[in-house]
């Protein structure tokens, strides 16, 4: 068979997403019900979205405890009751909380649903914060603290977050051993009650969507609870100090290293441009971090960059964990890719590479109807259109590489960083 | 049920299509019938660095990545102790590009020494990250040799120590290719939007020339029957202590394969599991508990690991789990608490169904056990469980001669 094995097959770039094929429909009471038909298997994710993560917190652990509660007994169900309740239906029921929203999920074929509800409707209306579970929960969690401060990556992470936003951003808040004698249970009900309510509520359904999922929702999620009292939205202060920090951590074979800074989320109008600048530097397998630091120089097993969109705020950073005796080599050579951002253009060829990847990661991002809530979740946070997918793919092409030297001169010099070593 | 069509090449090499029409996405996924059992017990995490190795270019390509993220796609591996695991997903309009990249691996590679030396220096630190500079990271490296004596499961992926890592050769790299990277001795799945026919005739066109090669007879020793119990305790600079022990379970395409992954669903999965409700929350003994199997091709390992609360003695935490696995030897399971865990499994099958990506390496994985149709029989077997059978495997399995334990003691 004559077949040319040298040359590259033909690129056919996708230039047209299909749209994020969503409905809403509200209950009776108001919360809006979003909903993404999709998937060849009949089984369905129900995900309530609270605004209320870390940043609604006054008191550290507030908020993710009182997350964690919420399944650990209600009004007429023990947490084992739930549990088995759950675990007989083969569910799963998933808490969560990030810097903005708390979620309660739950994973079930769709024959099980409706036997499922009553214990979720009291899990989200009902808690009641039992003593002995608290206490139990309290103690496990605080051992796993004090596991994970035994991880570079750990401390890297937190102590980083800490010095991007500091002590007054919410966002800074960083948890110490003494927090967890200081958090009560009255803090977790004051918390639940002031921002776990129908009206800071969101729930997103995902995978085959029964015909009657809003008559049966309403049947069991119609309280209507809203707040009296107006929820208390701290007021951000964003304020930080570039610099250089180091933390020790004697015996470490690796030392793990957080480079960035504060920058702002996905509603920016340089958000784009900048995540195909973050993408050249550090957002794929061939970018120029890992292109450098690990398949040229093996100082690593892996390096990357993001930029995290947060709800009031965004940051960018370079993450890594190299050999404890590369770790000064490593931190010249990040230096060095982050300066040619800023002095030298970029070539067509890793553009255009750049591009497709972006488009293909997106296209990758909408495969089974998991991912595709995943994304819809986003619009839904920053009350954006279905469109934006599309639009997203469409500013990219257009970025061109004087655009991300400008981009990189403007918020990537050297003097605006902070740089953090956890190692020997 | 998953559909697909089987195709076997004229070199042997195993092609298997499945459609679905609801995704934009085609996955790609290779599994070569290699892994680290395969190595020698001085040249061990070989297999491992060897699939590092087949990212750092092929005969004809100099660059295997930079072509795929032109196209959108996007790619990666694994190795474990049984086969090594390629995949890529890409948008589906770039298909081909997949077949180009994959078969010239198959092919031959470049067999660059920059790579070699570059790849075993990240190797050494993905060593550091995910296994030493960790705590409790070691654990699995001193389990295993306490468990087998002479099957080679005793040593990890990643290998037994560095140096063996240090001083692998271009003259093996080069060996373990010719040996092992055949399209006989190779499955490939194509998942996705595709239509069949089509995806055949273009494989038949990129890999369809590569010769097939004799792959080395798989003659691994036996591990004889433990027949006394083992341990190993050490001190590590960890806030708490944690216990590993192990018990020889049978292998995956053994009869009694369900009957022990649902005894351990039934002493850990979900926490109305009884060795969470019981040891974790009611008697607050560990702050974490797990039973689970090790999943492995040949005999594997049933394991209960956990970490132990604060101040809690580890004869007390002990005594408290061979308790629990007394009470399933002697008690009968509920009909209930059975059903339970067969839902769950029903679940978790029905689940791991939802991305294409987990579906096409699920089909490669059971055609590497003999038939990918076996994936649509799972949910029947498990349903065909009952409980006298689960019983009768805790009888077996969890003797005093049977068990290894680790003791991973907090300084």
């Amino acid at each position: 068979m004559g077949i040319n094995r040298n040359i590259q097959l033909k690129i056919k770039t996708i230039d047209k997403l299909n749209h994020l094929n969503s409905t809403v429909t509200r209950l009776d009471n108001g919360i809006p019900c979003y909903q993404i038909d999709a998937g060849t298997q009949d089984l369905i994710k129900l995900e309530f979205v609270f605004k209320a993560g870390l940043f609604y917190q006054s008191k550290k652990l507030t908020a993710s405890v009182t997350n964690k509660m919420l399944s650990l007994g209600t009004k007429s169900f023990s947490a084992f009751k739930i549990a088995e309740k759950v675990d007989v239906h083969g569910a799963y029921i998933d808490t969560s909380v990030d810097k903005d929203s708390a979620t309660v999920a739950i994973y079930c074929l769709n024959k099980h649903l409706t036997k499922l509800l009553p214990v979720l409707q009291e899990v989200i209306y009902e808690p009641v914060f039992p003593e002995k579970e608290f206490s139990i929960l309290l103690n496990k969690t605080k051992q796993e603290f004090y596991i994970n401060l035994e991880k570079v990556k750990f401390l890297a992470s937190v102590n980083f977050n800490h010095l991007i936003y500091g002590d007054r951003h919410p966002y800074g808040l960083m948890t110490e051993k003494e927090d967890f004698d200081k958090i009560q249970l009255s803090d977790l009900k004051k918390f639940y009650q002031e921002y776990y309510q129908s009206d800071n509520c969101k729930i997103i359904a995902s995978g085959k969507i029964p015909k009657n999922l809003i008559s049966i929702l309403n049947e069991y999620f119609n309280n209507n609870t809203n707040s009296k009292e107006p929820k208390t939205i701290p007021s951000p202060n964003e304020e930080y100090i570039p610099g250089k920090h180091k933390i020790e951590k004697p015996g470490s074979l690796q030392s793990a290293m957080r480079i960035g800074k504060p920058l702002f989320n996905r509603l920016h109008p340089d958000y784009k441009k900048f995540s195909v600048l973050n993408t050249v530097l550090g957002g794929y397998f061939g970018s120029r971090l890992m292109s450098n630091i690990r398949e040229e120089k093996g100082y690593t097993y892996g390096i990357g960059s993001s930029l995290l969109s947060l709800q009031h705020s965004g940051f960018f950073s370079i993450v890594t964990e190299v050999g404890a005796k590369y770790t000064d080599a490593a931190i010249e050579e990040i230096y060095k890719e982050l300066k040619k951002l800023r002095t030298e253009k970029i070539s067509e060829s890793e553009l255009k590479l750049v591009k497709n990847y972006m488009t293909g990661q997106i296209i990758r991002g909408l495969d089974g109807p998991f991912a595709l809530s995943e994304k819809l979740r986003m619009l839904i946070q920053y009350d954006l259109p279905k469109t934006y997918f599309q639009n997203f793919v469409e500013e990219i092409n257009h970025t061109n590489s004087q655009d991300l030297i400008d981009i990189a001169n403007q918020h990537l010099s050297p003097s605006s960083l902070i740089e953090l070593v956890v190692g020997s | 049920m998953i559909g697909f069509e089987k195709f076997t090449l004229k070199n042997g090499l195993r092609l298997i299509v499945h459609q679905d029409r609801s995704t934009p996405i085609v996955a790609v996924n290779v599994i070569y019938d290699v892994g680290a059992k395969d190595e020698h017990p001085e040249k061990t995490g070989f297999a491992h660095l060897f699939e590092h190795l087949m990212f750092g270019g092929s005969i004809n390509i100099p660059k295997y990545d930079t072509p795929l993220q032109q196209v959108g796609g996007e790619n990666n591996a694994f190795t474990n102790n049984d086969y090594t695991n390629y995949y890529i997903t890409l948008p589906k309009q770039n298909l081909e590009t997949a077949f180009w990249l994959e078969s010239d691996r198959m092919l031959d590679l470049a067999f660059s020494p920059k790579s070699l030396d570059v790849q075993r220096n990240v190797v050494i630190e993905e060593f550091k990250q995910v296994f030493l500079n960790q705590p409790y990271g070691d654990a699995w490296l001193l389990l295993r040799p306490l468990v087998y004596k002479t099957h080679p499961y005793q040593w990890s992926t990643i290998g037994k120590e560095i140096s063996h890592i240090e001083n692998a050769s271009m003259d093996e790299v080069k060996d373990f290719y010719q040996k092992y990277y055949n399209p006989n001795n190779a499955i490939l799945v194509v998942a996705g939007d595709v239509d069949p026919a089509e995806v055949k005739e273009l494989v038949d066109k990129w890999f369809g020339d590569i010769p097939s090669k004799i792959i080395p007879e798989r003659n691994l020793p036996q591990e004889k029957k433990q027949t006394a119990n083992r341990t190993l305790s050490v001190k590590r600079n960890v806030p708490v202590t944690a216990i590993y022990k192990a018990f020889h379970m049978c292998s995956r395409t053994d009869k009694t394969y369900h009957a022990t992954d649902l005894l351990s669903d039934i002493l850990s999965n979900g926490e109305s599991s009884r060795l969470f409700s019981k040891l974790v929350k009611e008697q607050k003994l560990f702050s974490e508990l797990q039973a689970f199997i090790s999943g492995d091709i040949d005999e594997g390992m049933f394991i209960i690991s956990g970490k132990l609360m604060k101040d809690v003695e580890v004869e007390e935490a002990e005594k408290a789990i061979y308790l629990e696995l007394e009470r399933i030897k002697t008690e009968k399971i509920t009909p209930d608490e059975l059903q339970k865990v067969k839902n769950k499994i029903e679940s978790s099958l029905t689940f791991s169904e939802v991305s294409i990506l987990t579906k096409a390496m699920n089909l490669a994985y059971y055609e590497l056990l003999g038939d990918a149709h076996k994936i649509n029989e799972e949910v029947k077997h498990y349903e065909a469980v009952n409980a006298n059978e689960i019983q009768e495997i805790a009888q077996q399995l969890f003797s005093h001669e049977n068990e290894s334990t680790l003791y991973y003691l907090s300084e």
